[in-house]
């Protein structure tokens, strides 16, 4: 299974953590700083598989931003790339042409996509489309709730 | 109180920061703003606040305090509210203070929600962070919606369901039942997530194993219709149909198929047919390639599947992407042992691949090349890993090293390769060799009778050009100090004898005495080295009496004494050492030395003995082959020489 998903920048700063196994605050943070710093000293050469403690270590670079999968031994790292291409194609359809400010300004719209994608680090659906329609459809319960209604409205009169 | 600044615009306030410091008194500012409104209780605002303090948690700053704030969330009607309030509790709440328990009544209310979105978001935290008590008590309501005919909640419960048998799994057995019809599902994200259950089930219980074993048929059938059917928009990536499910059954397929003949049998067909038609231009195809190869070599599969899949690694190892060249690296280095002909014919690619820039690549391909080298190919293979050792970076070469050595024990053509070999480690990256290898070595040579003059020759040419190797010092001060007297007669015959005086062997000891390069257990070895010449050599050396290592210190000493006080004892004491056997290939050997007139008795490894002996015969018992590591304890050996001779 995906232990953790990791969202950085080349400047070191994180703009997105997803953590499938409960770990403290504290080792969060050291693993972090830790993985940050091996995967930025890589050369563009390398390929995009690393050993790091006892798990496999899975990442790709989009632009300004490094998307850092951990699997575990048994997990195929071929697909875990793909895994990671299909988060960003749906980010890219969401936002129209995704960039790091996207992410950065609605971190929290990253993280509902990422949810309707994957649970407990696990695929939930394999298609593109119904995965950004129940996001769709979601955002449409979130406008609903902000839009106040009239009391004639509430009674279904208007 | 005017109303909190928004998410974005606080984002926008904290980016302009230009220093740490800056940034920090804004997000206090900020957190006390924050603080105060949670205090207020302000219903209005609370979803803004908590969704900035996940922003300023994202940045590093503590966020505790919001904990509490997110359950207020969750427990809200308005679905923005849950929304942000659910997300707050993954980023903030950890299962090991009890606050977490108090979400466990909202997720039970909300996954009984008439909004499928609000059950999905109830079904995703909790498969996300349940923690074991929460698992159990809302297991029930996940087994419930496992047998929804809602696929959009269905898939969610189906993942959901794995992680409580992961958090707790004696819950196991209760989502049994709901399994049954879940492939027959049409829908792929059911089917998906089906799959993903039944594996977790089948990994964890020998006996769901055993249930779900009659489920292969399907699997086949499931996955034939995937490569056979036509152009599907909706799961198609790069030509091939929903790839991620493909990759998933194949897992399954791996783990009902191993260790069960008929299972195998079964998906035989399936396996040389995805494994053949399966389109390899884009990396997709390869994942699926990839996890057929492992789920073949997993199996009960018959040979010629086994072949096919060793050869779709062998291509594998030809593709420019070096991701797949990693991949196959790593399963060939799983499958030499059981497959090792097979992998063999693939020999020629993996050791190119010792050229590659990539370190992890480097590094499988030299471990895999030291399990493919055999007695056929030895000299061949051992060119290559010696201009391997010769160029790569030093975090290889200990480990290049060792196995290089390992490797010349096992299949050396000759007495005189052998020899050569090792000098060719000692002189390219003696320094990174093992301390173990120097006694190892040093046994080896002396077990090459006929190669003695031929190795003192090379080891102290060696040493003329280069003396800052420790290892090649030591072990060329040990044959120098044994054979040196076969160095000066020239009496070599592999090649051209060299002309060198005693006095320039001596010379050259002497040098590796003072050197600031040697160490002081090299300095012990030069040292004896030199003891053992003034009977080999007809003139009297002086000994390096004063040192600031104590061994040393005691060991010039000693020789000294011998020199003065018992010198009619020395050649005797200082003769040549007779070969020594290995009584065991690993771990402590006993190492029995006697001059060859009395009888080798059983060795006592705990106390040296004392000897009896008239004084023209030496015999001794050494220690267990620890005697000969590098903390200088070499010494003892000779030490119970002396030390004998000293208590009669």
């Amino acid at each position: 299974m995906m232990r953790f998903m990791l969202l950085f920048s080349r400047q070191g700063k994180l703009r997105l953590q997803k953590w499938y196994t409960a770990t403290a605050e504290r080792d969060k943070k050291k693993m972090v700083r830790e993985l940050m710093q091996v995967v930025l000293a890589r050369k563009p050469k390398m390929s995009s598989f690393l050993e790091w403690r006892d798990l496999k270590i899975v990442y790709k670079r989009y632009a300004s931003l490094y998307f850092c999968c951990a699997v575990e031994e048994q997990d195929n790292e071929l697909i875990t790339l793909e895994v990671i291409h299909r988060f960003v194609e749906l980010l890219d359809k969401y936002f129209g042409s995704v960039c790091e400010l996207d992410i950065i300004f609605n971190f929290e719209k990253a993280y509902f996509i990422l949810d309707e994608f994957l649970i407990g680090g696990e695929i939930q659906d394999t298609s593109k489309k119904s995965v950004l329609k129940a996001i769709e459809q979601a955002d449409l319960l979130q406008e609903e709730d902000e839009s106040p209604r009239s009391v004639l409205e509430e009674m279904g009169l208007a | 109180m005017p109303a909190p600044i928004r998410l974005r615009e606080l984002i926008r306030t904290i980016r302009t920061a230009r220093t740490q410091a800056e940034e920090r008194e804004m997000i206090q500012k900020e957190c006390a703003a924050i603080r105060s409104s949670f205090r207020e209780e302000d219903n209005t605002y609370r979803c803004r606040n908590v969704a900035k303090l996940l922003y300023m948690h994202m940045l590093g700053y503590p966020a505790h305090f919001g904990q509490l704030e997110c359950l207020k969330l969750i427990a809200s009607q308005k679905f923005t509210d849950k929304r942000i309030g659910y997300l707050g509790a993954m980023l903030l709440l950890d299962e090991r203070q009890d606050v977490h328990l108090l979400m466990t009544n909202c997720i039970k209310n909300d996954l009984n929600h008439s909004t499928q979105y609000v059950q999905g978001l109830a079904l995703c935290t909790l498969g996300c962070m349940g923690s074991s008590e929460m698992c159990r008590d809302l297991a029930g309501e996940v087994e419930k919606l496992l047998k929804t005919s809602n696929s959009y909640l269905r898939k969610k419960a189906a993942l959901c369901a794995v992680h409580v048998i992961r958090k707790v799994p004696e819950l196991m057995e209760m989502f049994l039942p709901a399994t049954k019809n879940l492939l027959s599902e049409k829908n792929h994200g059911v089917l998906h997530t089906s799959v993903v259950l039944l594996t977790e089930m089948c990994e964890r219980s020998p006996d769901m194993l055993l249930h779900f074993r009659k489920l292969v048929p399907q699997l086949v059938r499931i996955l034939k219709n995937l490569i056979m059917s036509g152009y599907s928009p909706e799961h198609d990536v790069s030509g091939i149909s929903d790839p991620f499910l493909q990759v998933r059954i194949l897992r399954l397929l791996r783990i009902l198929g191993r260790s069960d003949d008929d299972s195998s049998e079964a998906m035989n067909d399936i396996l040389a047919q995805v494994a053949t038609n399966t389109e390899t231009s884009k990396n997709v195809g390869n994942a699926i390639l990839y996890e057929t190869v492992l789920t073949i070599m997993d199996i009960k599969s018959e040979s010629g599947l086994r072949v096919l899949a060793i050869n779709i690694l062998g291509r594998f190892l030809l593709n420019n992407d070096k991701n797949i060249r990693y991949v196959a690296l790593t399963s060939l280095l799983k499958t030499v042992q059981t497959d090792h002909n097979a992998v063999q014919r693939h020999r020629s690619t993996i050791v190119d691949c010792l050229k590659d820039l990539d370190v992890s690549i480097k590094r499988r391909a030299m471990e895999l090349s030291f399990a493919l080298v055999n007695g056929n190919n030895i000299r061949g293979m051992m060119k290559e890993l010696l201009y391997f050792l010769d160029s790569c970076d030093p975090e290889f070469k200990a480990d290049c090293a060792s196995g290089v050595f390992l490797a010349a024990e096992k299949y050396a053509p000759s007495k005189r390769w052998h020899i050569d070999t090792i000098m060719r480690v000692l002189t390219t990256a003696g320094s990174y060799v093992r301390d173990d290898s120097v006694p190892n070595l040093i046994q080896l040579i002396t077990n090459s009778v006929e190669m003695h003059a031929y190795t003192v020759q090379r080891l102290y040419k060696a040493l003329l050009d280069d003396i800052s190797q420790q290892p090649l010092v030591q072990v060329s001060s040990w044959c120098i100090g044994e054979y040196g007297d076969l160095l000066v007669s020239g009496q070599c015959e592999e090649e051209e004898p060299i002309q060198v005086t005693e006095d320039e062997v001596l010379d050259v000891l002497e040098g590796l005495l003072v050197s600031n390069l040697s160490t002081p257990v090299t300095r012990g070895y030069s040292l004896t080295a030199i003891m053992k010449l003034s009977t080999r050599f007809s003139s009297v050396v002086s000994i390096y009496g004063s040192s600031i290592d104590v061994e040393l210190q005691q060991r010039a000493v000693e020789y000294n004494a011998l020199f003065k006080k018992y010198d009619h004892m020395r050649p005797a004491l200082l003769e040549r050492m007779p070969i020594m056997e290995k009584t065991a290939s690993n771990g402590p050997t006993e190492i029995v030395q006697t001059n060859g007139e009395t009888e080798p008795s059983v060795p006592d490894t705990k106390h040296p003995p004392l000897v009896t002996q008239p004084a023209n015969q030496v015999t001794a018992r050494s220690h267990d082959i620890s005697v000969f590591t590098i903390d200088g304890s070499f010494f003892v050996t000779d030490d119970v020489l002396l030390n004998q001779w000293f208590n009669i």
